[in-house]
């Protein structure tokens, strides 16, 4: 398997050939954040294609097709567009606010974006508690939002920040719950150990068999729900509320809350490849010896990209299948259903792993 | 002159103009959010000191929970008056002399106190591992937490009861 940390070494030492240490670590972080935001951009425009085709698709439609081929452009023409676009300021709002809150949306995923183990050696923040730090900053999001709703002076983005608060602070619970489950299989919190074992043992979705199936489709809805999306994007329903807690903005501000949302997909996506599907290790049927040595010849990265882009495309399949929710649906779906089903089954996997009744491959 | 000092001035300074720009504003929304720099930058020491299970706790609890909690607070209780209340004499004089007091105790504790003055070195966060929290966190022996953990508990599910209380009033 191809490890980028013996490149990444080589870098930090013969930078500090000729540069004090904590000059080479500053320059390096710069270097490593510009990437961050570069593949965030991309990402973003390429999550937004794949949705217009996907949705198009689910509805018996083409999707974009005119502006390149294939549409390919499209999304290039509209960031562009929202980049021109006047920064309106309203009357009577909260200046100050109202100008925070899309930076602190787009700095909790950022800084959960970072979280995520692109290759082999090529984690980024990889504390010991990695999963919670996640979990955590994550959990920043929800000010900007509701800062959005309150700083904007005005009715709708107020009721969907209120909306918006009350679904993340619940879906949290199921997906701290969940992540739970895999970490008492795993016995680690570091995500690059997670993934490691992972790539060793095999995959947490099998080694975990039952309760990590279940786990699995607990996440897979609070997932979507956390994203805002799918048949929980009440916030911003836009036949009631024209566009929930961004009504009021435009131009690139309007634009991180759009580039948030589509990253925060990428990013529940790339956590449950992490935790379920093996992050970057390559698909191993034990047995099949030169199978396995063919699939570790493809890089980490690509692994990891492609389960991710497997789950954004399983997490787009629910958003296009079921009709939007009501709140009360939203929140007793939550309270009632996933809440309950996932404390049971993280005892389940509690009993899984005291009992040694996990698949153990190799 | 290290990175890590560099960044104990930046988030220094940090804490303290959000924490003096918190009790200065005006507006109560405002003042949320510049509590909620002051707690994220005490988080950004805790990650400094290698304590990183405390600063993500820090970011999670307070961050992301009570001043999410103070701002929903503020959204279901704000009427006309979501400017803090004008400040007469007495009250001026009353909190000068409390918050005197307190520097002085600060002060004090400081100036007596005998601190381990080993300068940090670079962050580490080997100095405590996940299981050691969490096994003291369950244990009774020595350094166990079991009956405060408890305790909290019983806390918590008072406030669970109180809330159903409120809501199911009608």
């Amino acid at each position: 398997m191809f490890d980028l940390q013996t490149w990444t070494t080589a870098i930090h030492t013969w930078l500090t050939g000729f540069i004090p240490e904590w000059t080479a670590i500053l320059l390096e972080s710069v270097v490593v954040a510009l990437i961050i935001i570069t593949l965030y951009a991309v990402f973003a425009i390429a999550l937004i294609y794949l949705e217009r085709k996907i949705c198009a698709f689910f509805q018996c439609r083409i999707g974009p097709n005119r502006v390149g081929k294939w549409g390919l452009l499209q999304v290039f023409g509209d960031v562009f567009k929202m980049l021109q676009k006047e920064i309106i300021r309203m009357r009577k709002s909260d200046r100050f606010l109202h100008d925070l809150a899309p930076y602190l949306v787009v700095t909790a995923s950022m800084l959960t974006f970072a979280c995520l183990p692109w290759n082999k050696g090529g984690h980024i923040i990889d504390f010991n508690i990695g999963i919670f730090f996640m979990l955590a900053v994550s959990s920043i999001g929800v000010v900007g939002i509701l800062l959005a709703g309150l700083g904007s002076n005005s009715k709708y983005p107020m009721i969907g920040a209120m909306r918006a608060g009350a679904q993340l602070i619940s879906y949290e619970i199921s997906i701290g719950l969940t992540m739970l489950t895999m970490v008492a299989l795993t016995g680690t919190m570091q995500i690059s150990e997670i993934v490691q074992q992972q790539a060793d043992y095999g995959w947490n979705i099998v080694r975990g068999h039952l309760p990590a199936l279940i786990a699995f489709l607990v996440y897979l809805i609070a997932g979507n729900a956390e994203c805002n999306r799918g048949p929980f994007d009440l916030p911003e329903g836009e036949s009631e509320l024209t566009a929930g807690y961004h009504t009021e903005y435009s131009g690139m501000h309007f634009g991180y809350y759009y580039l948030a949302e589509y990253l925060n997909l990428f990013i529940a996506a790339g956590i449950a490849s992490t935790i379920f599907l093996g992050g970057w290790a390559p698909l191993h049927i034990a047995g099949l010896d030169g199978f396995n040595h063919i699939m570790d010849l493809i890089p980490g990265f690509f692994w990891f990209v492609g389960k991710t882009f497997f789950v954004v495309f399983l997490l787009m399949w629910e958003r296009w299948t079921f009709p939007r929710l009501r709140i009360d649906h939203i929140l007793s779906l939550e309270w009632k259903y996933l809440m309950p089903i996932s404390l049971i089954n993280l005892l389940l996997m509690a009993l899984v792993v005291v009992l040694g009744l996990g698949i153990n491959l190799n | 002159m290290d990175s890590h000092n560099i960044m104990f001035f930046i988030l220094a300074a940090l804490i303290l103009f959000s924490s003096i720009a918190c009790v200065l504003t005006k507006s109560i929304l405002r003042a949320a959010t510049y509590l909620f720099f002051a707690l994220v930058g005490t988080a950004g020491i805790y990650f400094i000191l290698g304590y990183t299970f405390l600063g993500a706790v820090q970011l999670m609890v307070y961050a992301g929970g009570v001043v999410v909690l103070y701002v929903f607070a503020i959204l279901l209780t704000r009427g006309r008056k979501d400017q803090l209340s004008q400040n007469t004499k007495t009250k001026i004089f009353a909190s000068a002399l409390l918050s005197l007091a307190g520097l002085g105790i600060f002060v004090f504790a400081i100036l007596k106190g005998n601190f381990a003055t080993n300068p940090l070195a670079a962050p580490n966060e080997g100095i405590l591992s996940m299981n050691d929290v969490g096994s003291s966190m369950l244990s009774t022996g020595d350094n166990g937490f079991l009956l405060p953990f408890e305790a909290v508990s019983v806390l918590l599910l008072a406030c669970i009861v109180a809330a159903l209380v409120i809501a199911r009033k009608r």
